[in-house]
């Protein structure tokens, strides 16, 4: 049964020891290399988080609903992708370059909401009146970590107690030098981001070679399905990053 | 691009139909919401970390075994991208564990 999936068309493919595509086996192994990749970075992360000592913290910059946006979007593109490879596989090419060039858009889009994320949180600014952080701080509610450092900072007479008429205005940028936090993040989500861009070129190569005559075809479709076995792995990353680094590390008690 | 090519009739056998795929798609979408959703649960306490940690684990299983096609094809592909996976969590526990970061 499976053997069959990647068994050479006749006359076209040398044998292997296997039976197996050898680019194809290569792929699986660039997959579960770059699996321990992302996994060391993600450790790095976790062992270092909440031990930085001073800046912006995760609850301070972290925006859920907009990266639950761009993780849709990429969950997306992951069903087009394979939407794509199905096409060619039935012959119908017309149906595969849309699906391929709607893939590199929303991979594209991903990379946009990223940019703005990135950007966000390096212009990070804390608003906010003495009085209303100290009503929060009164009911016991969760006030965010830089919130709480400037109220203690700037809200606060020489008794302790709070300056209510005064307001606070000051740049709590992250960026990868600020702290243990930013350099572990964008470090990350970095080489993530790096990975799914190179995903949209390669697509979008594809994309342009299928309207040279004989290169793509339903025969020849290892390329494609090499690609989509790539799209799909960043997408996987990502469902993993979006829970540890984003949902974890909004949650107070983690 | 390569002279590589692959058996097309063979696709067609066993694999998902493109009506499937589109209901895996949103299933996922699903998840992801519930996910969402299941943060802003404050009641959920701690607990919020298990059942997160669930609801990824099985998108990540169903991306790999459907859009990935390892349920269909050969297992030595499975074995070589679970093996990386295996490892890379062995690392991610053994380092949390060195670093007194697990608890």
């Amino acid at each position: 049964m499976a053997q069959e999936h990647t068994a050479p068309v006749h006359g076209e493919h040398e044998e292997t020891y296997t039976g197996l595509n050898h680019r194809k086996m290569l792929m699986w192994a660039f997959l579960g290399s770059d699996c321990m990749f992302f996994g060391s970075l993600i450790a790095t992360y976790l062992v270092y988080k909440g031990k930085s000592l001073s800046g912006a913290m995760p609850m301070d910059v972290f925006d859920i609903p907009v990266t639950s946006v761009s993780t849709f979007v990429l969950l997306m593109s992951s069903m087009s992708m394979v939407l794509a490879y199905a096409a060619l596989t039935r012959g119908n090419i017309k149906a595969f370059r849309i699906w391929m060039v709607s893939t590199a858009i929303m991979g594209a889009t991903f990379i946009g909401f990223q940019v703005y994320e990135f950007s966000s949180f390096a212009n990070y600014h804390v608003h906010f009146e003495c009085a209303e952080i100290a009503e929060d701080i009164a009911q016991d509610k969760h006030v965010k970590p830089g919130d709480e450092h400037f109220f203690n900072k700037e809200c606060l007479d020489e008794n302790g107690v709070v300056k209510n008429d005064h307001h606070v205005d000051a740049d709590y940028g992250l960026k990868p030098q600020t702290n243990l936090f930013g350099t572990t993040f964008f470090t990350l989500t970095g080489f993530h981001g790096a990975h799914v861009t190179l995903g949209v070129v390669w697509l979008l190569s594809i994309f342009f070679l299928s309207f040279k005559r004989g290169v793509v075809t339903p025969e020849k479709n290892l390329d494609v399905d090499l690609a989509a076995l790539y799209w799909h792995f960043v997408d996987v990353v990502w469902i993993v990053i979006f829970t540890v680094v984003y949902l974890f590390g909004v949650f107070p008690g983690y | 691009m390569s002279q590589d090519t692959t058996v097309v009739e063979s696709h067609d056998e066993g694999h998902p139909t493109a009506g499937l795929y589109f209901k895996i798609a949103m299933i996922l979408s699903a998840v992801t919401a519930i996910e969402v959703g299941i943060f802003y649960l404050e009641w959920l306490g701690h607990w919020i970390i298990p059942v997160l940690f669930v609801l990824s684990a099985g998108k990540f299983a169903v991306v790999a075994m459907y859009y990935m096609h390892l349920k269909f094809d050969h297992r030595l592909f499975s074995y070589m991208f679970v093996g990386g996976f295996v490892l890379a969590t062995a690392v991610i526990f053994a380092l949390m564990f060195l670093f007194q970061a697990l608890i």
